[in-house]
């Protein structure tokens, strides 16, 4: 057993032990860095834990490994990234969810402003909505490969009908809790009909509706995968498949590991939308310190300041 | 002095309000009867559940009466109107629009030259030059609360029902803004109908205390100020009022 990781998990315990104390940036760069580093350590011990030798009839011994090691995992990668295959794969995935997305959120946005602002368009399209929502989009993928064959639109389908609910329900409920002091301020002011919905019921509910495109992001992203292994030849989850019918289990972990930081890129992209001036209220201090920290560090000063004062005076 | 023997301007005739509940009918307001003259400044003050928020938002035109009418110049009230503004406690700006822009709304029909002449007007008024292109969550509650009274003064209202506007304040910046509300109210000359359960901001404020009982929600009495601004709270008169006020209430002064 290689006592390395050992070593790297304790110098990251370490650096979380010191950088926590340290003022930012420092700890929001080290600290998630320390994590990975453990994870990773983690992932190998258990590769080198859950491998065992085999002793075959014929005398021979075989080394079999359960799953492939971090390093394994990035040399297997070598070869994909260095031929393009892996940015073209990656390449293909994204296109899909940016176009099934995108249409996903030109209909479901205004589809469900409509519904959350009037209650009779709620009390129509609710109960259906609610009815498809719970069907997996990957329960669609036989139809989608009948109606659209092995090609693009099968997986762009997907991708838009996974988004499509939750952006639909989460525009609805985003309207439909819209702080009532917000609308008697605009009808009181005069606002109706088009002017009310531009300057007061759309900027209310955009955060929330934002919060829904992230959300819808995530499941699209989880969905396009899934689709890729049986709907169409080319993309991630295809090279998911495909590396697996090679029994190429390296190159399997390395697809998803590329899948998850992709998956950070797309939500990290999304996430840039709550900064704009219009929004940034909807999400108080989420990723600031909250109440109880800021207390805590008040306290923790004010500890300091007396302890300070004490041996000063002493 | 503003008061005078101007005309009426918000006629309350035997307004009755229930909710309908699972257990029978939750009687809120009982036979209300309150005439306001042009430029007074009313308070309206009670315990909590005494049906106080319910009567403003009837007389705003936001909740209709069971029975009774409601009348503002002589004319039954329909609904909200502009010329009717209301400033809540939760203030009711727009926290994705700038002060100026939170100032301008109901100014939309007037030429831009126009607006910005009226809103740089009546954010100075308010005392918050400076801030104009702040954002809501950058402001501290009573600057606010100052943006929605700015925002009410804009469009030149002939009334401002206020409920609780400075309840959410801590108790020096409430005492500040009644201070701002009385210079404003004096140099403006709005009608003022303002919700309270706070004796002292009643008896500071108002030309007239209407005392409310709760359960169903009925005026106790309408108790007239006499004290001229600014009002002296160690004055012995003050303290009479006060005296008289928490009498109504049915408590005792003397915790």
């Amino acid at each position: 057993m290689s006592t390395w990781p050992f070593v790297a998990i304790a110098a990251a315990l370490a650096t979380i032990l010191v950088a926590r104390k340290a003022r930012d940036p420092l700890p929001r760069v080290l600290l998630p860095l320390a994590t990975a580093v453990i994870f990773v350590c983690a992932w190998h011990i258990s590769c080198e834990l859950m491998a065992y030798d085999l002793h075959l009839a014929d005398g021979t011994v075989r080394h079999i490994e359960l799953f492939p090691t971090p390093w394994e995992t990035l040399v297997e990668m070598r070869q994909p990234i260095l031929d393009g295959t892996l940015a073209r794969y990656a390449v293909a995935s994204i296109y899909r969810i940016a176009v099934g997305f995108g249409i996903a959120v030109f209909i479901g946005v205004p589809l469900g402003l409509w519904a959350g602002w009037f209650l009779r368009g709620a009390q129509a399209i609710n109960p259906l909505i609610q009815a498809l929502r719970p069907i997996s989009p990957i329960a669609w993928i036989p139809l989608a490969v009948l109606w659209f064959g092995v090609k693009d639109a099968s997986a762009i389908f997907l991708v838009t009908l996974a988004s499509f609910f939750p952006i639909v329900t989460g525009s609805m409920t985003a309207v439909r809790t819209i702080p009532t002091v917000y609308v008697r301020s605009a009808q009181n002011f005069g606002l109706e009909g088009f002017e009310l919905f531009r300057r007061v019921i759309f900027p209310a509910s955009l955060p929330a509706i934002i919060t829904s495109l992230r959300f819808a992001l995530g499941i699209a992203w989880m969905v396009i995968v899934a689709a890729e292994m049986i709907a169409v030849d080319s993309g991630l989850g295809y090279m998911i498949m495909d590396s697996r019918n090679a029994n190429n289990y390296e190159r399997v972990v390395g697809s998803m590991v590329v899948i998850g930081l992709l998956g950070v890129c797309l939500d990290w992209t999304v996430r840039r939308l709550e900064h704009f001036d219009i929004v940034r209220w909807g999400y108080p201090g989420a990723t600031r310190e909250t109440e109880v920290e800021r207390t805590r560090a008040e306290i923790d000063r004010y500890r300091a300041k007396i302890s300070g004062t004490v041996m000063g005076g002493g | 002095m503003i008061v005078g023997v101007a005309g009426t301007k918000v006629a309350i005739h035997g307004v009755d309000k229930s909710f309908r509940q699972r257990k029978g009918e939750l009687v809120v307001l009982k036979n209300i009867d309150l005439t306001v003259r042009t430029g007074e400044f009313i308070c309206i003050l009670g315990p909590s559940g005494c049906g106080k928020s319910t009567l403003l938002n009837i007389v705003g035109g936001f909740d209709t009466a069971t029975s009774g009418t409601v009348e503002i110049d002589g004319e039954p009230v329909l609904g909200p109107d502009p010329r009717r503004i209301f400033v809540f406690q939760e203030y009711g700006i727009f926290p994705w629009a700038t002060v100026t822009d939170n100032v301008a709304l109901g100014l939309r029909k007037k030429s831009e030259a126009e607006q910005a002449r009226i809103v740089e007007h009546y954010i100075e008024l308010v005392g918050l030059k400076g801030f104009e292109g702040s954002y809501p969550s950058e402001l501290s509650g009573g600057m606010k609360q100052r943006v929605a009274v700015a925002r009410a003064l804009a469009v030149s209202p002939d009334i401002i029902f206020m409920d609780e506007p400075l309840g959410a304040l801590d108790s020096i910046t409430r005492l500040q803004m009644r201070a701002e509300l009385l210079r404003i109210w004096q140099q403006e000359k709005p009608t003022i109908l303002f919700v309270t359960h706070d004796v002292d901001e009643a008896l500071q404020l108002a030309d007239r205390v209407v005392v409310m009982t709760p359960r169903p929600g009925r005026i106790a009495e309408i108790v007239p100020v006499g004290m001229a601004h600014p009002r002296d709270f160690g004055s012995v008169e003050y303290g009479k009022a006060k005296n008289r006020l928490f009498e109504l209430l049915g408590v005792s002064h003397a915790v």
